[in-house]
């Protein structure tokens, strides 16, 4: 769906295929198991299920979201490991694992559980390297599903990345369609420190271009999706698709707005904000994480601080409350911030 | 208490819960629930045999798969089904879902979506029992799966409920699987119960499939909790009937001869045969009261289905006691 002004893009005359969010990501997974042998996956049902009497892997499950489905035919259950419902413990051993030549990936199932093994992705995972002296490294990548918008209420909906992007010596990526998980699952996974990576539940079924080769999309480099000179629109993961939807509505209005994907949070492309803000003078930056202490407002005091002389207007952000996910639909759906809300706060600033 | 003075409300438990689950999934099917949900029908033996001793100044915790303990604590379902069609009649204002309902005034801290969450809840209860000498009238029940067994907050828990002697009862419906991966594979020995032990707390294996068995061992453990003599961990061989959740396909991991060994032992089924043979509850008193459940439960969808929306306003609400900022967020 995004087109050819992106710097990161799949360019012209690349052989290619069109397919969803969740099969690129298993073609990122494959190509890394297949490039390199310490690459193994841990996570709950990433196979999913095992047969009583030959005791082998059924594939029933295929991890959640079909996210590993058919993995463990290829590679074997040595390489894609189910685990029990431990995640401090396995994302523990991960780290320990990463800290001694492997180079595992876990799948932490639902962004929520996150905060389960917290305790080892903060003080071991992050800190290891530099508590160390540089002595070692950890190259250890875990994904997860996060995100509102399917019913699943307050502890399966969370998508407080900004908590995550907040520790140094983890990175930080929120791919946003199918072209940019291939390439940024590929290098969270060759890459030598911690990287998570976080999926929005509502990208998983979407669909998009995808390169057939392998490819790597760089950490801490953002895109344009759109450009204009109007005002930039600043998007991450689902947000960076309601960027784009707000910016077609405003077409209409004769309002150009320019979109940028920061594609990763943590390194974060300053420069790339700050240059589009410099052209357009007028900045949104919209974010489904809760506010306080949040990407948004990272974002905001960047450009407050590095680009206040280019504002005609000050810095507004369109995010969720300050409340947890709640499970009725319409409150669900009043929760997440949709097109119209950045369209209301674009005419806002605008005096449309 | 005998089970004999406790029969017609086991045999009314059991049903509740049965029917519940088939309706619940019904209208799931239909689209009427907003969001996933996991049916415990298989089971119901367990929360029932354990909650026959309970009275609601007893504590319990529950996880994902909670219609049947809320059931069995004495839950309204018609606010249960409410709460998993969303709406404003529900147990937790349509806020929680099916995987969240909750009822404090009923002694049921809350089912849980994080798998072993509740667990230390329940410790926390027979804590508060226990700090204010209420123990004879008070204690918590941990219910949780086979899955949830290999968390490390539960061995955390059983420890400190072991050292502080506390009245709980750690409650584990071994139903055989977490999701997809089987229990032989996830868990390190044959029976679950075995992990007390090392914590100094008598561990039994109940068959959970038997109300009469489930209700037994539960005296024993509730008996122990209220005379101050701490904990008791009682595993509960179980089944769900249906896959992990509403869309789930357990075709694809267990073979049908397996469930249907399973559906042979079923609770209900059984509980009828022996109160019949045994001439304590006679089949048409039976027959009453399932006719009465029946009732009780498709009103319980007609109160959900035609009960309002929560106001948007509410998204703001109960976040906090006190709170100065505005919640709104940016918009
Ligand atoms: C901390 C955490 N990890 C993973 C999950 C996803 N999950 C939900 S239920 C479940 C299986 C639980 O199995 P068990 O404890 O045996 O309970 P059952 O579903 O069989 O009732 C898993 C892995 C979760 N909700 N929370
Ligand atoms: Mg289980």
């Amino acid at each position: 769906m995004f087109k050819d002004t992106d710097k990161i893009g799949p360019g012209k005359n690349v052989e290619g295929t069109e397919m969803r969010y969740r099969d690129a990501f298993n073609q990122a997974l494959r190509d890394e198991l297949n490039n390199d042998k310490n690459v193994l996956i841990i996570g709950e049902d990433i196979s999913g299920g095992f047969d009583k009497k030959t005791k082998e892997p059924l594939d029933a499950w295929g991890g959640p979201f079909a996210a590993t489905k058919g993995l463990v035919q290829d590679f074997g259950k040595d390489r894609i490991m189910d685990a029990p419902i431990s995640e401090a413990g396995f994302v523990g051993a991960a780290i320990g694992a990463a800290l001694t030549g492997l180079r595992p990936v876990v799948d932490l199932m639902y962004f929520d559980f996150t905060t389960v093994a917290f305790d080892q992705l903060l003080s071991n995972a992050a800190k290891s390297r530099y508590m160390f002296g540089g002595q070692t490294k950890v190259p250890l990548t875990l994904f997860a599903r996060s995100g509102g918008g399917t019913g699943h209420a307050a502890q399966h909906s969370s998508a407080f990345y900004s908590i995550l992007a907040h520790i140094p010596g983890l990175k930080v990526v929120t791919p946003s369609d199918p072209y940019s998980v291939k390439g940024l699952l590929s290098s969270a996974i060759r890459d030598d420190d911690p990287v998570f990576v976080v999926n929005d539940k509502k990208l998983i079924n979407m669909t998009g271009f995808v390169p057939n080769e392998t490819y790597q999309i760089p950490l801490g480099k953002g895109r344009y999706l759109s450009e204009g000179s109007d005002i930039t629109l600043v998007g991450m993961s689902y947000t960076s698709v309601v960027c784009m939807e707000a910016a077609k509505e405003l077409k209409k209005l004769n309002i150009n707005a320019e979109v940028i994907d920061l594609l990763s949070l943590s390194p974060l492309d300053e420069d790339i904000i700050l240059e589009s803000v410099q052209k357009t003078n007028r900045i949104v930056i919209v974010d489904e994480d809760n506010p306080r202490a949040s990407m948004a407002s990272e974002v905001a005091a960047i450009v407050s601080d590095k680009a206040f002389d280019y504002l005609d207007a000050p810095v507004k952000r369109v995010t969720a409350p300050h409340t947890p996910v709640p499970y009725s639909k319409g409150l669900e759906d009043a929760f997440l911030p949709n097109s119209e809300d950045v369209i209301g706060t674009v005419k806002m600033i605008m005096g449309a | 208490m005998k089970i004999e003075n406790k029969l017609e409300w086991i045999y009314e438990t059991l049903i509740r819960i049965r029917f519940f689950e088939e309706a619940m999934l019904e209208q799931t099917y239909k689209g009427n629930s907003m969001g996933v949900t996991h049916p415990s029908d298989g089971q119901e033996a367990v929360p029932t045999g354990i909650c026959a001793h309970l009275t609601e100044k007893d504590w319990i915790g529950s996880t994902h798969r909670g219609h049947g303990h809320c059931i069995a604590k004495g839950l309204e379902t018609k606010k249960m089904m409410a709460e998993i069609m969303g709406k404003f009649t529900g147990n937790c204002k349509g806020k929680g879902g099916s995987m969240h309902i909750a009822d404090f005034s009923k002694g049921m801290l809350g089912a849980n979506a994080i798998v072993g969450a509740s667990i230390p809840l329940a410790v926390g209860a027979a804590l508060t029992a226990k700090y204010q000498g209420k123990e004879k009238d008070s204690i918590g029940v941990a219910f949780f799966g086979d899955g949830a067994s290999s968390q490390g907050v539960l061995h955390e828990s059983m420890n400190l409920a072991s050292i502080w002697k506390l009245p709980v009862i750690f409650a584990c419906e071994n139903n055989q699987y977490a999701e997809a991966t089987p229990a032989w594979y996830a868990v390190s020995i044959e029976d679950i119960a075995d992990r007390a032990a090392s914590y100094n707390i008598p561990g039994v294996v109940v068959d959970g499939m038997d109300v009469f068995a489930v209700y037994d061992a539960a005296e024993q453990a509730v008996k122990r909790a209220r005379e101050g003599k701490g904990p008791t961990f009682l595993e509960f061989k179980t089944y769900r009937y249906h896959g992990h959740f509403h869309a789930d396909q357990p075709e694809k991991y267990r073979t049908s001869e397996e469930e249907n060994l399973w559906k042979k032992r079923d609770c209900i089924i059984n509980f009828e045969k022996r109160v019949i043979k045994q001439k304590l509850i006679n089949k048409n008193r039976l027959d009453s009261i399932k006719k009465k459940i029946q009732k009780e439960i498709e009103d319980a969808v007609e109160f959900g289905l035609s009960s309002p929306l929560p106001p948007e306003e509410t998204l703001y609400e109960d976040v906090y006691v006190n709170y100065s900022n505005d919640l709104r967020g940016f918009r």
